[in-house]
């Protein structure tokens, strides 16, 4: 099948959209001062905050979100539906929104906050409320990715297992989990990528101390008009570690496909 | 067809209405020199102004109503940022020297900005002092005190004021705009904050604040100047006159600035 040439056309205007932005980003980056500029302590402790920060909450959303996402893709009712639903709204919603729905649940006088408060148990202006900010706008990745994995694999692997005297937490262990191995790694990618981002909800619901709450983005943010090399410095990591995030998710799906058609 | 007709001819009406403001709008465009002094003329004008001027610029921009004024109120550094990268303002004020100092080494902004209020730092706890905060000192130990960060100006004020105080803060976040300082106190979520007095005044009931000693001595002057970059040279002007203008000077005073 050959596409119409004029195509090309919309297509490149597409990628120059795209492209444009970051290369005019990297083209600005003092490349000679960025191990410099890196190994400032702030941007240490902003690096190092996000990575931990990050991991915690791509285990979390694994942990708790996996299980979800096995269950929603077998089940149909309409409170599947509602639960669908419900957990893809952190992916639309402006960050800004996700910090403040955050907050008042959570923060010293909210919904669930309050009575925690009393026991002691505060979470605003803590690493946690880091992680949960972060668990809260990146999970549904994972979430939806592995649901649409799971419903495109089919059961029939399973089936066959049951057939064969597998438990179903055998079947699990031993047949789905292998079989959705390369969406689960993808989706993960996307969710420690998606973490790694978050913003918006971090500086309403966590604020931002360095070394505490102060993630690379609002490192970047605060550095902008301080000291823009550092920021620039700053940005070239989030943009490395987005890229190679997305390469191995494209990899990765890549491989589902080929063992899916094979 | 009667019908039709009415709608055509409202059609028209609403066409001829719209060709009208067209033409207004361009007499305007073409310059104050170009309009007859008769008709009223509407001019805008773009101003950047630091956070906490918001209550108070929004006031000013209501007494004049031939100027019809577009704000953006952030942190004084961010104004600058943006306007460093090609932000369409016509005028700048900042809540300190400092960095209206960047913007004119930038050459941004016009030199020989006008000093038009001052302001001090103030700190602020939620009403009824659930934390029991009786000033910059040992009452903050283990509670949550807010910030600005140092390179911004309400930051810049509040490491002033520790110093002199002789205490060493212990933030648990460095804010970047004075008014999320105050959100985070005025919710509760901290124990006490550094604002500035107006940022105080603002927010009325839901804080208290605590007078601070030697506050005087650090306080931060607020400048105001026309952006280089502005095509709106005669606007920009028009504004700050209003801004220091006895009537603008009355509202600073409302809102808790003090003179220069």
């Amino acid at each position: 099948m050959s596409l119409p040439r004029w195509l090309l056309l919309p297509a490149g205007l597409a990628v120059a959209f795209v492209a444009l932005p970051l290369l005019g980003l990297l083209v600005r980056v003092p490349f000679a001062d960025v191990p410099t500029l890196l190994s400032s302590r702030s941007s240490l402790d902003a690096l190092g905050l996000s990575l931990l920060t990050c991991l915690i909450a791509t285990a979390i959303s694994l942990l708790i979100g996996l299980p979800l996402a096995l269950v929603l893709a077998r089940s149909d009712g309409r409170l599947a539906g509602v639960v669908r639903t419900l957990v893809t709204i952190p992916m639309v919603l402006p960050p800004v929104v996700a910090g403040l729905a955050l907050l008042i649940t959570f923060g010293r006088r909210g919904v669930l906050g309050a009575p925690l408060s009393v026991l002691g148990i505060e979470v605003g202006f803590t690493t946690i409320a880091v992680v949960m900010a972060q668990v809260f706008v990146a999970m549904p990745f994972l979430i939806t990715s592995v649901e649409g994995a799971v419903r495109a694999s089919g059961s029939g692997y399973e089936g066959a297992a049951a057939t064969l005297g597998a438990s179903p937490t055998h079947a699990l262990r031993r047949v789905t989990i292998p079989l959705l191995a390369p969406s689960i790694a993808s989706g993960a990618a996307l969710t420690f990528a998606r973490a790694l981002g978050e913003f918006g909800a971090t500086i309403t619901f966590a604020g931002s101390l360095q070394g505490t709450t102060r993630t690379l983005p609002l490192e970047i943010y605060m550095l902008r008009e301080l000291d823009t090399d550092s920021a620039l410095a700053l940005s070239l990591v989030l943009i490395v570690v987005a890229g190679l995030t997305v390469a191995v998710t494209g990899w990765f799906s890549r491989r589902t496909v080929r063992r899916g058609i094979s | 067809m009667t019908q039709e007709h009415g709608l055509w001819a409202r059609g028209t009406r609403a066409l001829g209405g719209m060709l009208a403001l067209t033409v207004a709008l361009g007499g305007c465009a073409a310059g104050p020199a170009a309009s007859s002094p008769t008709r009223a003329e509407k001019q805008t004008v773009t101003v950047f102004a630091a956070a906490s001027l918001t209550a108070a610029f929004t006031e000013i921009a209501e007494l004049d109503p031939n100027l019809e004024v577009r704000y953006t109120f952030d942190g004084s550094p961010t104004l600058v940022d943006q306007i460093k990268g090609g932000a369409p303002a016509d005028v700048l004020a900042t809540a300190d020297q400092a960095t209206m100092t960047k913007a004119l080494d930038a050459q941004l902004v016009q030199p020989d900005p006008t000093m038009f209020a001052t302001n001090v730092g103030v700190l602020i706890v939620p009403q009824g002092n659930p934390g029991g905060i009786t000033g910059l000192d040992a009452s903050l130990d283990g509670k949550k005190l807010v910030m600005c960060a140092p390179a911004v100006p309400c930051g810049a004020v509040a490491v002033n004021l520790a110093k002199e105080a002789g205490v060493t803060l212990k933030p648990v976040s460095e804010e970047q705009k004075v008014t999320d300082v105050r959100g985070k106190v005025a919710s509760g979520e901290a124990d006490a904050g550094i604002v500035f007095s107006t940022d105080a005044k603002a927010a009325g009931d839901v804080v208290e604040t605590l007078e601070l000693a030697g506050a005087a001595n650090h306080a931060t002057r607020y400048p105001i100047s026309p952006v280089t970059a502005s095509q709106n040279q005669a606007a920009a002007q028009a504004f700050i006159d209003l801004v220091t203008s006895a009537k603008g000077r009355a509202v600073l005073t409302e809102y808790g600035f003090g003179t220069p």
